[in-house]
């Protein structure tokens, strides 16, 4: 089973059923990408397949032979550079414990990506499937608003 | 727990004061300061100056030993000891630190006492110093109560003041200069010709010298760092994933487990594990406590494989139902069960007539559930105990460790780790009891144990379940008498019970958020009554003030709504602290309080004082054809001085999230035993498109710096409350709000 993960080719052996979360976590060693329910209500686990945010832990490795995969390590692209999301997350302090900002980044930077001067109504909807227990939602509104500024400037 | 059975033996008992989980007792034998556990490791080219400060040719290491739950302690604890020392932020690593008797928390003393003063500042005066001996003497280093700004403020800003002088006393001694012609900055010292000497350069000189004590603390305008927006250090790895929580520790050779137990949390009576240990990856299965573990070589066949095993689990040792919960609660409103009265001004009981108010009032059991699920890696051998996850009480999972390996507490060696939210979940020790009952019996082999989310809520001890009897007489157009009495399950006797510490005494957590309310009401009581028989139960961020600040504040706005006044302006009336009375008086002016916010809209003012800190939130909130439109909310806390002000944004941004979501869609009930709610489908808190603008204001006129990771919380509650009886009509006395409304 191969997989391109960050741009570089990875061969898999998990079994079919193994979710992609577990992939990245326990085979490729890529922890940025969180374990949080395990069924599609958190979104902690988000990453980017083929150019679209999904949850990592729906994902069974068997349905992804060839398939393209973004986690946080791989959304900024080489170097010490961020990506606009990162920069405005990091500008605007919006995490506290921060577990689930890899999940909100990489769901922020689908949506900047699809829509990049989204409407409020866009940006509550689209987000709300990632969840934050700390908290920090008014700042990751603030902070998409903010890399929406950015990307358009 | 020998310790803590030496302190309460002895019979200095305060209350059953545990405070965010841990046990404090009375005072005996203050002597000698702790230890410095940072003095076993140094070389003759590094130095140390107190338990805080390192300092070798290599760098800088500064000891930040309060957890960092997420609520930014790391960086809190850093900025007051960079302050004094000159530090610049990009000079120096942070490491959490080993448990160690130096590192006690001196803040749950002053938290105790603040509660206390709400009774009598007499009792407030005894109980300081003596609260704050014992802390000592039992060397409790915990993160919790909001107590750690407390803790840390005056403590680390010494702490860095010492080693900046000591550093001096170095350079003076290599330069034949006195010391009052040096100057300090960015890590270095300066001599009066502009050279400068590297404090890392000066470490080997510097460590054989005595540090210098009691330098006297910068005066506030003077501070560079403290009171600052400043970037916090972890804030740009949490932006990038690179941060390393407990669940992304991996060690050479370690096998992955998970574990299920007893949903009713009673024993483990049989089990059929035969189809998991077919499965590929799966290398075995391991009794635990009231339970099983299943060890693989990966997380995910764990997981699988613990599906696949049936079990016979014994009954629940307390109620089955949810129905016998409340009935067990309700029937506690008793002579025998009554465990405190907390306040007692005038004559709230002879208060009669025809003005008399009466109303009861619900809140449920609820789930901390931090997006981290709980984890542990642990490694046993015959030498050695090594623990890495994180959590707020290092020194207790030092002692429970070696409790089920047989070690000595000192060969526990414990790694705190950042943490994915904790709310008070990592104040328990299941998880780690569970590890270490996995790897002693794999000793050599490093055990990465991981909950699944479904094992976590299960095993979750939730916030207590409560419910409140109001009466109150209003005559004139004011509220004249208000009786309160508060039965739930008792917090800290069931904390301290798994903690081996005795149950009973007064638990001040029954009446918090309510006892505590800065009101002159001419005759006003609050009683709290223990109820047995329920779930065990645990700290859930604010504790006690979570609901009692919602019984009151609810329960006030009926009785100043019967009473035909303004709920902001009767509360005024009746304040008569003038730090609350700012407070109040700032979240109704930035809300515009008084204006007519339209049709099918209402705004809902609440004050709650918790932790010593008070906190004004106002809702406004529009019933929609949706349902019911959180719009904005008015945010103002006065935690006295601040050293974080993004910190404290986020706080109380991050507590009035908390509060309202969980007070909108959140609880916990039992049936057959088990917690019905087994994932987030079910106990989200509240989600994106529901949230609110939340506008914040910290005022500073408190003298004392107190905490804000708490108080933030119990005035949520009641303001949305308040809000939807302004826009609807409607009365809310059961948390949560769903249950009679329905939310766009």
């Amino acid at each position: 089973m191969k997989i391109t993960v960050n741009g570089t080719e990875h061969d898999v052996t998990a079994e079919a059923d193994t979710p992609l979360l577990w992939v990245l976590r326990d085979e490729l060693g890529l922890m940025g990408t969180k374990y949080g329910c395990g069924i599609a209500q958190c979104g902690a686990c988000t990453v980017h397949l083929d150019g679209f945010a999904a949850r990592a832990c729906q994902q069974p490795i068997g349905s992804l032979e060839g398939a393209d995969v973004v986690t946080i390590e791989g959304l900024a692209g080489d170097g010490d550079t961020l990506h606009p999301v990162q920069q405005a997350w990091v500008e605007t302090q919006v995490a506290q414990c921060g577990y689930c900002q890899s999940g909100q980044i990489m769901q922020a930077a689908s949506l900047l990506a699809d829509d990049p001067a989204p409407s409020d109504a866009t940006i509550d909807a689209t987000m709300s499937g990632n969840l934050c227990r700390c908290g920090t939602n008014v700042r990751i509104r603030q902070a998409i608003r903010l890399a929406a500024d950015k990307m358009g400037a | 727990m020998s310790r803590l059975k030496t302190l309460s033996r002895r019979g200095f008992l305060i209350g059953t004061t545990v405070v965010g989980g841990a046990v404090v007792f009375g005072s005996y034998l203050v002597a000698r300061p702790h230890d410095n556990p940072l003095a076993d490791d140094v070389t003759d080219r590094q130095a140390t100056f107190n338990p805080w400060v390192k300092i070798g040719p290599e760098g800088i290491t500064l000891i930040t030993p309060h957890a960092d739950l997420g609520q930014g302690t790391t960086h809190m604890q850093a900025i007051l000891l960079a302050e004094e020392m000159d530090l610049e932020l990009d000079q120096f690593t942070t490491e959490f630190g080993e448990p160690a008797a130096a590192y006690y928390n001196r803040g749950f003393a002053a938290e105790g006492a603040a509660v206390m003063a709400a009774l009598t500042p007499l009792e407030a005066a005894t109980v300081r110093g003596p609260m704050g001996a014992a802390l000592k003497v039992a060397g409790i280093q915990g993160t919790g109560g909001s107590t750690a700004a407390a803790d840390s403020f005056e403590k680390l800003r010494q702490a860095g003041a010492s080693a900046r002088e000591t550093l001096k006393l170095a350079a003076s001694g290599r330069a034949g200069i006195a010391v009052d012609q040096l100057t300090t900055e960015r890590g270095a010292v300066v001599l009066p010709d502009g050279t400068r000497l590297a404090y890392t350069d000066l470490a080997a000189e510097a460590g054989a010298l005595e540090p210098v004590q009691d330098v006297p603390l910068r005066p506030s305008a003077d501070w560079r760092l403290v009171g600052q927006p400043t970037e916090r250090l972890d804030i740009l790895d949490k932006s990038t994933g690179r941060t390393v929580y407990g669940i992304d520790l991996v060690a050479e050779g370690m096998v992955h487990a998970t574990v299920v137990t007893n949903p009713r949390r009673g024993e483990m009576l049989g089990y059929d594990a035969a189809a998991a240990l077919d499965m590929p990856g799966v290398e075995g299965v391991v009794e635990v406590t009231n339970g099983l573990a299943v060890l693989a070589d990966s997380t995910w066949r764990a997981f699988k494989a613990a599906r696949a095993i049936t079990f016979n689990w014994g009954p629940a040792p307390y109620h089955t139902e949810q129905a016998d919960h409340w009935a067990e609660v309700a029937a506690s409103f008793t002579d025998d069960r009554l465990n405190a009265t907390w306040r007692d001004d005038g004559d709230a009981g002879a208060a009669g007539g025809d003005d008399i108010i009466e109303a009861e009032y619900r809140a449920p059991y609820v789930a901390h559930q931090p997006l981290e699920p709980l984890n542990a890696l642990v490694t046993v051998t015959d030498e050695a105990v090594e623990i890495a996850t994180g959590h707020q009480l290092p020194r207790f999972v030092q002692s429970i460790a070696a409790g089920i390996t047989g070690h000595d507490p000192d060969q526990v060696r414990f790694d705190n780790q950042y943490a994915g939210g904790s709310f008070g979940h990592r104040l328990e020790f299941e998880h780690i009891k569970r590890a270490c009952e996995i790897a002693n019996q794999r000793r050599g082999t490093p055990i990465k144990l991981t909950y699944t989310r479904e094992e976590d809520f299960a095993q979750d001890f939730p916030r207590h379940i409560a419910m409140a009897r109001g009466r109150g007489a209003v005559a004139q157009g004011e509220v004249r008498a208000l009786d309160l009495q508060i039965a739930g399950a008792p917090v800290f006797a069931s904390q301290g019970s798994r903690l081996g510490a005795a149950a009973g005494g007064p638990d001040n957590q029954l009446g918090a958020g309510a006892y505590s309310a800065p009101y002159a009401l001419p005759d006003f009581r609050v009683r709290g009554y223990a109820v047995p028989n329920l779930a065990p139960v645990s700290s859930w961020r604010s504790v006690g003030a979570s609901v009692g600040g919602f019984f009151l504040e609810t329960f006030l706005d009926e009785l100043i709504h019967a009473a035909g006044a303004d709920p902001v302006a009767e509360r005024l009336r009746l304040i008569d602290d003038p730090v609350a009375r700012d407070v109040l008086s700032a979240a109704a002016e930035m809300a515009g309080w008084g204006r007519d916010p339209g049709p099918n809209r209402g705004l809902g003012v609440a004050l709650v004082r918790s932790f010593g800190v008070d906190v004004a939130e106002i809702a406004e909130v529009e019933q929609t054809e949706q349902g019911l439109k959180i719009h904005k909310v008015w945010a103002v806390a006065d935690p006295g001085p601040v050293i974080d002000p993004v910190n404290i944004e986020n706080h109380i941004q991050g507590g009035v999230v908390w509060g309202m979501g969980h007070a909108m869609s959140c609880e916990i009930t039992y049936a057959d035993g088990m917690a019905q709610q087994s994932n987030y489908h079910q106990h989200a808190g509240m989600r994106l498109r529901q949230t609110p603008e939340i506008a914040v204001r910290v005022l500073q006129n408190r003298a004392r710096i107190a905490g804000i990771g708490e108080p933030p919380v119990p005035p949520a509650p009641p303001a949305l409350a308040n809000a939807i009886f302004a826009a609807t009509g409607t009365r809310l006395r059961e948390m949560p709000f769903n249950k009679s409304v329905t939310f766009a």
